[in-house]
Protein backbone atom coordinates (compact mmCIF):
# COMPACT_ATOMS: atom_id res chain seq x y z
CA UNK A 1 0.00 0.00 0.00
CA UNK A 2 2.58 2.41 1.20
CA UNK A 3 4.84 1.24 -1.56
CA UNK A 4 2.37 1.87 -4.40
CA UNK A 5 1.70 5.32 -3.03
CA UNK A 6 5.37 6.03 -3.13
CA UNK A 7 5.69 4.80 -6.70
CA UNK A 8 2.75 6.92 -7.74
CA UNK A 9 4.25 9.93 -6.08
CA UNK A 10 7.54 9.38 -7.88
CA UNK A 11 5.75 9.05 -11.19
CA UNK A 12 3.78 12.24 -10.59
CA UNK A 13 6.99 14.06 -9.81
CA UNK A 14 8.67 12.81 -12.95
CA UNK A 15 5.64 13.72 -15.03
CA UNK A 16 5.73 17.19 -13.55
CA UNK A 17 9.38 17.60 -14.43
CA UNK A 18 8.91 16.38 -17.98
CA UNK A 19 6.09 18.83 -18.58
CA UNK A 20 8.05 21.65 -17.02
CA UNK A 21 11.06 20.91 -19.22
CA UNK A 22 8.86 20.76 -22.33
CA UNK A 23 7.30 24.11 -21.53
CA UNK A 24 10.72 25.65 -20.94
CA UNK A 25 11.99 24.39 -24.28
CA UNK A 26 8.87 25.60 -26.08
CA UNK A 27 9.25 29.00 -24.47
CA UNK A 28 12.84 29.30 -25.60
CA UNK A 29 12.18 28.35 -29.24
CA UNK A 30 10.54 31.63 -30.31
CA UNK A 31 13.34 33.57 -28.66
CA UNK A 32 16.02 31.74 -30.67
CA UNK A 33 15.62 33.62 -33.97
CA UNK A 34 15.64 36.89 -32.06
CA UNK A 35 18.97 36.09 -30.47
CA UNK A 36 20.40 34.72 -33.70
CA UNK A 37 19.47 37.95 -35.46
CA UNK A 38 20.90 40.12 -32.72
CA UNK A 39 24.05 38.03 -32.62
CA UNK A 40 24.54 38.20 -36.38
CA UNK A 41 23.84 41.90 -36.39
CA UNK A 42 26.50 42.62 -33.84
CA UNK A 43 28.95 40.17 -35.35
CA UNK A 44 28.74 41.78 -38.77
CA UNK A 45 28.15 45.38 -37.77
CA UNK A 46 30.23 45.97 -34.68
CA UNK A 47 33.39 46.56 -36.73
CA UNK A 48 31.84 49.56 -38.51
CA UNK A 49 31.00 51.28 -35.25
CA UNK A 50 33.45 54.03 -34.43
CA UNK A 51 33.25 57.65 -33.43
CA UNK A 52 33.80 58.64 -37.04
CA UNK A 53 30.89 56.47 -38.08
CA UNK A 54 28.59 58.65 -35.98
CA UNK A 55 30.18 62.02 -36.78
CA UNK A 56 31.02 61.77 -40.49
CA UNK A 57 28.91 62.11 -43.57
CA UNK A 58 28.73 59.30 -46.11
CA UNK A 59 31.77 59.07 -48.36
CA UNK A 60 31.22 59.09 -52.13
CA UNK A 61 30.86 55.62 -53.63
CA UNK A 62 34.17 53.86 -53.94
CA UNK A 63 35.90 55.94 -51.31
CA UNK A 64 36.56 54.25 -47.98
CA UNK A 65 35.33 55.56 -44.60
CA UNK A 66 32.42 57.88 -44.15
CA UNK A 67 29.67 57.80 -41.55
CA UNK A 68 25.96 58.01 -41.13
CA UNK A 69 25.60 61.30 -39.28
CA UNK A 70 23.08 62.65 -41.78
CA UNK A 71 20.88 59.57 -41.41
CA UNK A 72 20.88 59.69 -37.61
CA UNK A 73 20.06 63.39 -37.58
CA UNK A 74 17.49 62.84 -40.32
CA UNK A 75 15.76 60.08 -38.40
CA UNK A 76 15.48 62.32 -35.36
CA UNK A 77 14.15 65.24 -37.42
CA UNK A 78 11.65 63.17 -39.41
CA UNK A 79 10.39 61.23 -36.40
CA UNK A 80 10.37 64.38 -34.26
CA UNK A 81 8.32 66.31 -36.82
CA UNK A 82 5.97 63.37 -37.20
CA UNK A 83 5.44 63.29 -33.43
CA UNK A 84 4.90 67.04 -33.35
CA UNK A 85 2.20 66.68 -35.98
CA UNK A 86 0.71 63.42 -34.81
CA UNK A 87 0.83 63.35 -31.02
CA UNK A 88 -1.21 66.42 -30.01
CA UNK A 89 -4.18 65.68 -32.28
CA UNK A 90 -4.05 61.99 -31.38
CA UNK A 91 -4.17 62.75 -27.67
CA UNK A 92 -7.03 65.17 -28.23
CA UNK A 93 -8.88 62.55 -30.25
CA UNK A 94 -8.23 59.97 -27.53
CA UNK A 95 -9.60 62.38 -24.93
CA UNK A 96 -12.62 62.99 -27.13
CA UNK A 97 -13.34 59.26 -27.47
CA UNK A 98 -12.90 58.49 -23.79
CA UNK A 99 -14.48 61.57 -22.19
CA UNK A 100 -16.91 63.07 -24.67
CA UNK A 101 -17.80 60.80 -27.59
CA UNK A 102 -18.05 57.61 -25.55
CA UNK A 103 -20.76 55.46 -27.12
CA UNK A 104 -22.00 58.01 -29.67
CA UNK A 105 -22.25 57.08 -33.34
CA UNK A 106 -19.55 59.56 -34.28
CA UNK A 107 -17.17 58.13 -31.69
CA UNK A 108 -17.72 54.64 -33.09
CA UNK A 109 -16.98 55.97 -36.54
CA UNK A 110 -13.73 57.56 -35.35
CA UNK A 111 -12.74 54.31 -33.64
CA UNK A 112 -13.50 52.32 -36.77
CA UNK A 113 -11.41 54.67 -38.91
CA UNK A 114 -8.51 54.42 -36.47
CA UNK A 115 -8.67 50.64 -36.49
CA UNK A 116 -8.85 50.50 -40.27
CA UNK A 117 -5.94 52.91 -40.62
CA UNK A 118 -3.88 50.80 -38.28
CA UNK A 119 -4.21 47.96 -40.74
CA UNK A 120 -3.28 49.91 -43.89
CA UNK A 121 0.09 48.71 -45.28
CA UNK A 122 2.78 51.29 -44.68
CA UNK A 123 3.68 51.49 -48.37
CA UNK A 124 0.13 52.68 -49.08
CA UNK A 125 0.50 55.37 -46.45
CA UNK A 126 3.69 56.41 -48.24
CA UNK A 127 1.67 56.79 -51.43
CA UNK A 128 -0.91 58.90 -49.61
CA UNK A 129 1.82 61.22 -48.31
CA UNK A 130 3.27 61.33 -51.82
CA UNK A 131 -0.07 62.50 -53.21
CA UNK A 132 -0.70 64.96 -50.38
CA UNK A 133 2.73 66.54 -49.95
CA UNK A 134 5.29 65.52 -52.56
CA UNK A 135 3.04 66.22 -55.55
CA UNK A 136 1.88 69.69 -54.47
CA UNK A 137 5.38 70.75 -53.37
CA UNK A 138 6.90 69.30 -56.48
CA UNK A 139 9.75 67.52 -54.68
CA UNK A 140 10.64 64.91 -52.12
CA UNK A 141 11.00 66.24 -48.59
CA UNK A 142 11.50 65.23 -44.98
CA UNK A 143 8.16 66.88 -44.30
CA UNK A 144 6.41 64.41 -46.59
CA UNK A 145 8.10 61.56 -44.73
CA UNK A 146 6.97 63.02 -41.43
CA UNK A 147 3.40 63.29 -42.69
CA UNK A 148 3.49 59.61 -43.66
CA UNK A 149 4.88 58.58 -40.26
CA UNK A 150 2.41 60.84 -38.45
CA UNK A 151 -0.46 59.11 -40.27
CA UNK A 152 1.00 55.81 -39.10
CA UNK A 153 1.26 56.81 -35.46
CA UNK A 154 -2.05 58.64 -35.10
CA UNK A 155 -4.32 55.58 -34.84
CA UNK A 156 -1.99 53.91 -32.34
CA UNK A 157 -1.79 56.92 -30.05
CA UNK A 158 -5.52 57.65 -30.36
CA UNK A 159 -6.49 54.17 -29.26
CA UNK A 160 -3.93 53.81 -26.45
CA UNK A 161 -4.85 57.25 -25.10
CA UNK A 162 -8.50 56.29 -25.10
CA UNK A 163 -7.85 52.95 -23.40
CA UNK A 164 -5.64 54.48 -20.74
CA UNK A 165 -8.04 57.32 -19.93
CA UNK A 166 -10.92 54.88 -19.67
CA UNK A 167 -8.97 53.14 -16.92
CA UNK A 168 -8.98 56.31 -14.82
CA UNK A 169 -11.54 55.51 -12.09
CA UNK A 170 -14.81 57.37 -12.51
CA UNK A 171 -14.77 58.15 -8.83
CA UNK A 172 -11.91 60.62 -9.45
CA UNK A 173 -13.94 62.45 -12.09
CA UNK A 174 -16.83 62.64 -9.65
CA UNK A 175 -14.56 63.87 -6.85
CA UNK A 176 -13.52 66.76 -9.07
CA UNK A 177 -17.01 67.51 -10.39
CA UNK A 178 -18.39 67.44 -6.85
CA UNK A 179 -15.98 70.27 -5.99
CA UNK A 180 -17.70 72.39 -8.63
CA UNK A 181 -14.99 71.94 -11.22
CA UNK A 182 -16.33 72.15 -14.80
CA UNK A 183 -16.13 68.98 -16.87
CA UNK A 184 -13.45 70.19 -19.30
CA UNK A 185 -11.21 71.27 -16.43
CA UNK A 186 -11.78 67.92 -14.75
CA UNK A 187 -10.65 66.20 -17.92
CA UNK A 188 -7.54 68.35 -18.33
CA UNK A 189 -6.50 68.61 -14.68
CA UNK A 190 -7.58 65.29 -13.18
CA UNK A 191 -8.20 62.66 -15.85
CA UNK A 192 -5.28 63.49 -18.14
CA UNK A 193 -2.63 63.84 -15.40
CA UNK A 194 -3.83 60.60 -13.79
CA UNK A 195 -3.46 58.78 -17.09
CA UNK A 196 -0.38 60.72 -18.24
CA UNK A 197 2.16 57.96 -17.65
CA UNK A 198 0.06 55.57 -19.69
CA UNK A 199 -0.44 58.10 -22.46
CA UNK A 200 3.30 58.71 -22.60
CA UNK A 201 3.92 54.98 -22.78
CA UNK A 202 1.59 54.77 -25.77
CA UNK A 203 3.41 57.63 -27.49
CA UNK A 204 6.80 55.98 -26.94
CA UNK A 205 5.57 52.69 -28.35
CA UNK A 206 4.22 54.50 -31.40
CA UNK A 207 7.47 56.41 -31.89
CA UNK A 208 9.47 53.19 -31.62
CA UNK A 209 7.22 51.67 -34.24
CA UNK A 210 7.59 54.44 -36.81
CA UNK A 211 11.32 54.99 -36.23
CA UNK A 212 12.14 51.80 -38.10
CA UNK A 213 9.70 52.24 -40.98
CA UNK A 214 11.24 52.24 -44.45
CA UNK A 215 8.41 51.92 -46.91
CA UNK A 216 6.61 55.18 -46.08
CA UNK A 217 9.88 57.09 -46.53
CA UNK A 218 10.90 55.64 -49.90
CA UNK A 219 9.12 58.17 -52.05
CA UNK A 220 8.61 60.89 -49.49
CA UNK A 221 11.81 61.69 -47.57
CA UNK A 222 13.57 59.77 -50.34
CA UNK A 223 17.09 59.91 -48.90
CA UNK A 224 19.99 62.26 -49.35
CA UNK A 225 23.73 61.59 -49.21
CA UNK A 226 24.35 65.11 -47.90
CA UNK A 227 23.67 66.75 -44.60
CA UNK A 228 20.51 68.81 -44.39
CA UNK A 229 18.43 70.22 -41.57
CA UNK A 230 15.80 71.64 -43.91
CA UNK A 231 12.57 69.67 -43.68
CA UNK A 232 11.58 70.86 -47.14
CA UNK A 233 14.55 69.06 -48.69
CA UNK A 234 14.93 65.35 -49.28
CA UNK A 235 16.50 63.91 -46.14
CA UNK A 236 18.24 60.73 -45.15
CA UNK A 237 17.03 58.45 -42.40
CA UNK A 238 18.48 55.29 -40.88
CA UNK A 239 16.02 52.85 -42.47
CA UNK A 240 16.48 54.52 -45.88
CA UNK A 241 20.25 54.40 -45.58
CA UNK A 242 20.15 50.74 -44.60
CA UNK A 243 17.87 50.00 -47.54
CA UNK A 244 19.93 51.95 -50.08
CA UNK A 245 23.28 50.67 -48.85
CA UNK A 246 22.28 47.07 -48.80
CA UNK A 247 20.95 47.35 -52.36
CA UNK A 248 24.22 48.92 -53.52
CA UNK A 249 27.02 47.01 -55.24
CA UNK A 250 29.65 48.25 -52.75
CA UNK A 251 30.89 45.88 -50.11
CA UNK A 252 31.91 48.54 -47.59
CA UNK A 253 28.38 49.99 -47.85
CA UNK A 254 26.97 46.61 -46.95
CA UNK A 255 29.25 46.69 -43.98
CA UNK A 256 27.99 50.14 -43.00
CA UNK A 257 24.39 48.99 -43.43
CA UNK A 258 25.04 46.44 -40.66
CA UNK A 259 26.49 49.17 -38.45
CA UNK A 260 23.51 51.45 -39.13
CA UNK A 261 21.17 48.56 -38.29
CA UNK A 262 22.78 48.26 -34.86
CA UNK A 263 22.21 51.98 -34.30
CA UNK A 264 18.59 51.78 -35.41
CA UNK A 265 17.85 48.67 -33.36
CA UNK A 266 19.43 50.26 -30.31
CA UNK A 267 17.26 53.38 -30.65
CA UNK A 268 14.09 51.30 -31.03
CA UNK A 269 15.11 49.04 -28.15
CA UNK A 270 15.77 52.00 -25.87
CA UNK A 271 12.36 53.46 -26.69
CA UNK A 272 10.75 50.13 -25.93
CA UNK A 273 12.60 49.77 -22.65
CA UNK A 274 11.61 53.32 -21.65
CA UNK A 275 7.97 52.54 -22.36
CA UNK A 276 8.24 49.30 -20.37
CA UNK A 277 9.64 51.14 -17.37
CA UNK A 278 6.86 53.71 -17.57
CA UNK A 279 4.24 51.01 -17.97
CA UNK A 280 5.56 49.27 -14.89
CA UNK A 281 5.26 52.52 -12.98
CA UNK A 282 1.59 52.71 -13.99
CA UNK A 283 1.01 49.19 -12.76
CA UNK A 284 2.85 49.94 -9.53
CA UNK A 285 0.72 52.96 -8.76
CA UNK A 286 -2.60 51.16 -8.95
CA UNK B 1 -43.51 67.26 10.61
CA UNK B 2 -42.33 70.81 9.98
CA UNK B 3 -38.80 72.09 10.05
CA UNK B 4 -38.17 75.77 10.57
CA UNK B 5 -35.75 77.47 8.20
CA UNK B 6 -34.77 74.35 6.30
CA UNK B 7 -31.60 74.58 4.23
CA UNK B 8 -32.89 72.06 1.70
CA UNK B 9 -36.49 71.54 0.74
CA UNK B 10 -37.57 69.08 -1.94
CA UNK B 11 -40.98 69.31 -3.53
CA UNK B 12 -42.43 66.25 -5.21
CA UNK B 13 -38.93 65.19 -6.25
CA UNK B 14 -38.71 62.23 -8.60
CA UNK B 15 -35.46 60.87 -9.96
CA UNK B 16 -35.17 58.47 -12.86
CA UNK B 17 -32.65 56.23 -14.59
CA UNK B 18 -34.16 56.11 -18.07
CA UNK B 19 -37.67 54.72 -17.53
CA UNK B 20 -36.92 53.51 -14.03
CA UNK B 21 -38.20 55.76 -11.28
CA UNK B 22 -35.70 55.44 -8.42
CA UNK B 23 -37.02 58.30 -6.25
CA UNK B 24 -40.78 58.69 -5.99
CA UNK B 25 -42.44 62.00 -5.13
CA UNK B 26 -40.27 62.90 -2.18
CA UNK B 27 -41.20 66.07 -0.32
CA UNK B 28 -39.06 66.86 2.67
CA UNK B 29 -37.11 69.55 4.50
CA UNK B 30 -33.58 69.25 5.82
CA UNK B 31 -32.78 71.34 8.89
CA UNK B 32 -29.76 73.64 8.87
CA UNK B 33 -26.63 72.94 10.95
CA UNK B 34 -27.88 69.53 11.95
CA UNK B 35 -26.92 66.01 10.99
CA UNK B 36 -29.58 64.19 9.01
CA UNK B 37 -29.24 60.47 8.35
CA UNK B 38 -30.72 58.77 5.28
CA UNK B 39 -31.57 55.15 6.00
CA UNK B 40 -33.29 52.30 4.28
CA UNK B 41 -32.69 48.91 2.78
CA UNK B 42 -30.20 48.44 -0.03
CA UNK B 43 -31.45 49.78 -3.34
CA UNK B 44 -34.10 52.04 -1.85
CA UNK B 45 -32.57 55.14 -3.43
CA UNK B 46 -30.45 56.74 -0.70
CA UNK B 47 -27.46 57.30 -2.95
CA UNK B 48 -29.71 58.48 -5.74
CA UNK B 49 -31.44 61.19 -3.71
CA UNK B 50 -28.14 62.27 -2.17
CA UNK B 51 -26.69 62.71 -5.63
CA UNK B 52 -29.72 64.78 -6.62
CA UNK B 53 -28.87 67.30 -3.93
CA UNK B 54 -25.60 68.32 -5.60
CA UNK B 55 -26.71 67.60 -9.17
CA UNK B 56 -24.36 64.63 -9.52
CA UNK B 57 -27.31 62.42 -10.45
CA UNK B 58 -27.46 63.88 -13.95
CA UNK B 59 -23.93 62.61 -14.72
CA UNK B 60 -25.30 59.09 -15.07
CA UNK B 61 -26.28 58.58 -18.72
CA UNK B 62 -30.04 58.60 -19.05
CA UNK B 63 -30.64 59.98 -15.56
CA UNK B 64 -33.12 62.82 -15.06
CA UNK B 65 -35.37 64.44 -12.45
CA UNK B 66 -38.69 66.11 -11.99
CA UNK B 67 -39.92 68.26 -9.14
CA UNK B 68 -38.07 70.93 -7.23
CA UNK B 69 -35.12 71.08 -4.83
CA UNK B 70 -34.74 74.36 -2.99
CA UNK B 71 -31.43 75.30 -1.43
CA UNK B 72 -32.76 78.09 0.81
CA UNK B 73 -34.89 79.93 -1.76
CA UNK B 74 -33.26 78.85 -4.97
CA UNK B 75 -34.32 75.85 -7.01
CA UNK B 76 -31.02 74.11 -7.65
CA UNK B 77 -32.45 72.27 -10.64
CA UNK B 78 -32.64 75.68 -12.31
CA UNK B 79 -29.16 76.74 -11.20
CA UNK B 80 -25.77 76.24 -12.78
CA UNK B 81 -24.70 72.82 -11.42
CA UNK B 82 -21.20 74.16 -10.81
CA UNK B 83 -22.51 76.76 -8.38
CA UNK B 84 -24.65 74.13 -6.65
CA UNK B 85 -21.64 71.89 -6.16
CA UNK B 86 -19.56 74.72 -4.71
CA UNK B 87 -22.20 75.10 -2.03
CA UNK B 88 -22.95 71.42 -1.51
CA UNK B 89 -19.84 69.31 -0.98
CA UNK B 90 -19.66 65.55 -1.10
CA UNK B 91 -17.70 62.72 0.51
CA UNK B 92 -17.89 59.39 -1.26
CA UNK B 93 -18.19 55.84 -0.02
CA UNK B 94 -14.68 54.95 -1.14
CA UNK B 95 -11.91 57.43 -0.28
CA UNK B 96 -10.86 59.08 -3.52
CA UNK B 97 -7.95 61.48 -3.09
CA UNK B 98 -6.39 62.58 -6.37
CA UNK B 99 -3.47 60.18 -6.88
CA UNK B 100 -1.32 62.69 -8.77
CA UNK B 101 -1.52 65.30 -6.03
CA UNK B 102 0.19 65.85 -2.69
CA UNK B 103 -1.82 66.01 0.53
CA UNK B 104 -1.53 69.79 0.41
CA UNK B 105 -2.76 70.01 -3.17
CA UNK B 106 -5.57 67.56 -2.46
CA UNK B 107 -6.92 69.78 0.28
CA UNK B 108 -6.72 72.82 -2.00
CA UNK B 109 -8.02 70.94 -5.05
CA UNK B 110 -11.28 72.93 -4.99
CA UNK B 111 -9.23 76.04 -5.73
CA UNK B 112 -6.38 74.64 -7.83
CA UNK B 113 -8.56 72.67 -10.22
CA UNK B 114 -10.63 75.78 -10.83
CA UNK B 115 -7.49 77.79 -11.55
CA UNK B 116 -8.11 80.08 -8.55
CA UNK B 117 -4.80 81.55 -7.43
CA UNK B 118 -4.26 81.92 -3.71
CA UNK B 119 -1.48 83.75 -1.92
CA UNK B 120 0.91 81.36 -0.20
CA UNK B 121 -0.13 82.40 3.32
CA UNK B 122 -3.80 82.17 2.46
CA UNK B 123 -3.38 78.74 0.88
CA UNK B 124 -1.46 77.55 3.94
CA UNK B 125 -4.15 78.91 6.23
CA UNK B 126 -7.04 77.30 4.31
CA UNK B 127 -5.16 74.01 4.16
CA UNK B 128 -4.41 73.95 7.88
CA UNK B 129 -7.92 75.03 8.82
CA UNK B 130 -9.54 72.34 6.67
CA UNK B 131 -7.20 69.63 7.93
CA UNK B 132 -7.86 70.68 11.52
CA UNK B 133 -11.61 70.54 10.95
CA UNK B 134 -11.13 67.08 9.48
CA UNK B 135 -9.06 66.06 12.54
CA UNK B 136 -6.14 65.14 10.32
CA UNK B 137 -3.76 68.05 10.85
CA UNK B 138 -1.61 66.51 13.57
CA UNK B 139 -1.08 63.34 11.60
CA UNK B 140 -0.06 64.95 8.31
CA UNK B 141 1.37 68.37 9.16
CA UNK B 142 4.93 67.14 8.53
CA UNK B 143 4.18 65.23 5.34
CA UNK B 144 2.00 67.71 3.50
CA UNK B 145 4.09 67.31 0.38
CA UNK B 146 3.73 63.58 0.08
CA UNK B 147 1.13 61.93 -2.14
CA UNK B 148 -2.30 61.64 -0.57
CA UNK B 149 -2.57 58.03 -1.67
CA UNK B 150 0.17 57.02 0.80
CA UNK B 151 -2.20 57.56 3.71
CA UNK B 152 -4.26 54.84 5.37
CA UNK B 153 -7.88 54.38 4.29
CA UNK B 154 -9.24 56.28 7.27
CA UNK B 155 -6.75 59.10 6.80
CA UNK B 156 -7.59 59.25 3.10
CA UNK B 157 -11.27 59.58 3.94
CA UNK B 158 -10.54 62.43 6.35
CA UNK B 159 -8.38 64.00 3.64
CA UNK B 160 -11.41 63.86 1.35
CA UNK B 161 -13.49 65.49 4.07
CA UNK B 162 -10.85 68.22 4.40
CA UNK B 163 -10.90 68.68 0.63
CA UNK B 164 -14.67 69.12 0.69
CA UNK B 165 -14.55 71.50 3.68
CA UNK B 166 -11.77 73.66 2.22
CA UNK B 167 -14.17 75.41 -0.15
CA UNK B 168 -16.55 76.24 2.74
CA UNK B 169 -19.67 74.44 1.56
CA UNK B 170 -22.99 75.06 3.25
CA UNK B 171 -23.90 71.40 3.14
CA UNK B 172 -21.76 68.27 3.26
CA UNK B 173 -23.21 65.11 1.71
CA UNK B 174 -21.69 61.83 2.89
CA UNK B 175 -22.52 58.53 1.23
CA UNK B 176 -21.68 55.74 3.65
CA UNK B 177 -18.37 57.44 4.46
CA UNK B 178 -17.24 54.76 6.89
CA UNK B 179 -18.32 51.59 5.13
CA UNK B 180 -14.80 51.00 3.78
CA UNK B 181 -13.10 51.70 7.11
CA UNK B 182 -12.15 49.79 10.25
CA UNK B 183 -13.91 50.47 13.60
CA UNK B 184 -11.26 52.86 14.88
CA UNK B 185 -11.25 54.99 11.75
CA UNK B 186 -15.05 54.83 11.77
CA UNK B 187 -15.15 56.19 15.30
CA UNK B 188 -12.81 59.05 14.35
CA UNK B 189 -15.07 60.04 11.47
CA UNK B 190 -18.18 59.81 13.63
CA UNK B 191 -16.63 62.13 16.23
CA UNK B 192 -15.66 64.43 13.43
CA UNK B 193 -19.23 64.57 12.13
CA UNK B 194 -20.54 65.53 15.55
CA UNK B 195 -17.91 68.29 15.84
CA UNK B 196 -18.66 69.62 12.38
CA UNK B 197 -22.35 70.20 12.74
CA UNK B 198 -21.89 73.61 14.30
CA UNK B 199 -20.33 74.84 11.10
CA UNK B 200 -21.97 72.89 8.31
CA UNK B 201 -25.17 71.00 7.58
CA UNK B 202 -24.48 67.29 7.15
CA UNK B 203 -26.52 64.66 5.36
CA UNK B 204 -25.17 61.16 5.81
CA UNK B 205 -26.26 57.91 4.23
CA UNK B 206 -25.65 55.00 6.53
CA UNK B 207 -26.54 51.34 6.84
CA UNK B 208 -25.32 51.29 10.36
CA UNK B 209 -28.18 51.90 12.80
CA UNK B 210 -26.04 52.53 15.88
CA UNK B 211 -24.03 54.99 13.81
CA UNK B 212 -27.16 56.87 12.79
CA UNK B 213 -28.15 56.92 16.44
CA UNK B 214 -24.78 58.30 17.53
CA UNK B 215 -24.31 61.04 14.97
CA UNK B 216 -27.64 62.18 13.62
CA UNK B 217 -30.26 64.60 14.90
CA UNK B 218 -32.83 63.76 12.25
CA UNK B 219 -33.45 60.64 10.23
CA UNK B 220 -35.19 59.90 6.97
CA UNK B 221 -36.31 56.38 6.19
CA UNK B 222 -36.66 55.40 2.52
CA UNK B 223 -38.28 52.34 1.09
CA UNK B 224 -38.42 51.47 -2.62
CA UNK B 225 -37.77 55.07 -3.58
CA UNK B 226 -40.37 56.56 -1.28
CA UNK B 227 -39.78 58.63 1.81
CA UNK B 228 -41.58 56.62 4.46
CA UNK B 229 -40.77 58.58 7.54
CA UNK B 230 -38.85 61.65 8.61
CA UNK B 231 -38.27 62.94 12.12
CA UNK B 232 -35.89 63.41 15.02
CA UNK B 233 -33.68 60.34 15.23
CA UNK B 234 -34.41 59.64 18.88
CA UNK B 235 -38.12 59.71 18.23
CA UNK B 236 -37.93 57.50 15.17
CA UNK B 237 -35.75 54.95 16.90
CA UNK B 238 -37.91 54.66 19.97
CA UNK B 239 -41.29 55.16 18.41
CA UNK B 240 -41.40 54.58 14.65
CA UNK B 241 -44.73 55.56 13.11
CA UNK B 242 -44.63 53.37 10.04
CA UNK B 243 -44.54 49.59 10.34
CA UNK B 244 -41.91 49.40 7.57
CA UNK B 245 -39.60 51.62 9.58
CA UNK B 246 -40.10 49.47 12.60
CA UNK B 247 -39.36 46.31 10.66
CA UNK B 248 -36.18 47.84 9.30
CA UNK B 249 -35.04 49.11 12.67
CA UNK B 250 -35.61 45.74 14.27
CA UNK B 251 -33.63 44.08 11.55
CA UNK B 252 -36.44 42.23 9.74
CA UNK B 253 -34.92 43.25 6.43
CA UNK B 254 -31.79 45.03 5.36
N1 LIG C 1 -26.78 53.87 -12.85
C1 LIG C 1 -27.96 53.29 -12.64
N2 LIG C 1 -28.73 52.89 -13.67
C2 LIG C 1 -29.92 52.30 -13.48
N3 LIG C 1 -30.44 52.07 -12.28
C3 LIG C 1 -29.74 52.44 -11.20
C4 LIG C 1 -28.47 53.07 -11.32
N4 LIG C 1 -28.00 53.32 -10.07
C5 LIG C 1 -28.93 52.86 -9.23
N5 LIG C 1 -29.99 52.34 -9.88
C6 LIG C 1 -31.20 51.78 -9.29
O1 LIG C 1 -31.81 52.77 -8.52
C7 LIG C 1 -32.27 52.24 -7.29
C8 LIG C 1 -31.69 53.01 -6.14
O2 LIG C 1 -30.30 52.83 -6.13
P1 LIG C 1 -29.38 53.53 -5.05
O3 LIG C 1 -27.97 53.28 -5.47
O4 LIG C 1 -29.79 54.93 -4.89
O5 LIG C 1 -29.71 52.70 -3.74
P2 LIG C 1 -29.09 52.81 -2.29
O6 LIG C 1 -30.22 53.06 -1.38
O7 LIG C 1 -27.99 53.80 -2.28
O8 LIG C 1 -28.54 51.36 -2.06
P3 LIG C 1 -27.26 50.88 -1.22
O9 LIG C 1 -27.67 50.94 0.19
O10 LIG C 1 -27.06 49.48 -1.67
O11 LIG C 1 -26.13 51.78 -1.55
C9 LIG C 1 -31.89 50.77 -7.29
O12 LIG C 1 -33.03 50.03 -7.64
C10 LIG C 1 -30.84 50.66 -8.35
O13 LIG C 1 -30.93 49.42 -8.99
MG1 LIG D 1 -25.83 53.65 -1.94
Amino acid sequence: MNNTNNVRYQWRRTKNQIILATIAVLAIIPAIPLFVILFQLFQKGISSLSIDFFLNLPAPPGEPGGGIKNAIVGTFIIVGLASLMGVPISIMAGIYLSEYGKESKFAHLVRMCADIFQGVPSIVIGIIAYAWVVKPLGKFSALAGSVALAIMMIPVVVRTTEEVLRLVPNILREASLALGVPYWRTVLKVVLPTGMVGVTTGVLIAVARIAGETAPLLFTAFGNPFMTYNPLEPMNALPLLIFNYSMSPYEDWWQQAWGASIVLITIVLLLNIASRILARRVAGEK
Amino acid sequence: MSIENPIFRTEDLCAYYGDFMAIKHVTMSIPEKKVTAFMGPSGCGKTTILRCLNRLHELTPGAWYSGKIFLRDQDILEMDPILVRRKVGMVFQKPNPFPTMTIYDNVLAGYKLLGIRLKKEEADRICEEALRKAALWDEVKDILHRRGTFLSGGQQQRLCIARALAVNPEVLLMDEPTSALDPKATLQIENLIVDLKNTVTIIIVTHNMPQAGRVSDYSAFFYLGELVEFGPTAEMFTNPKDPRTEEYLTGKFS
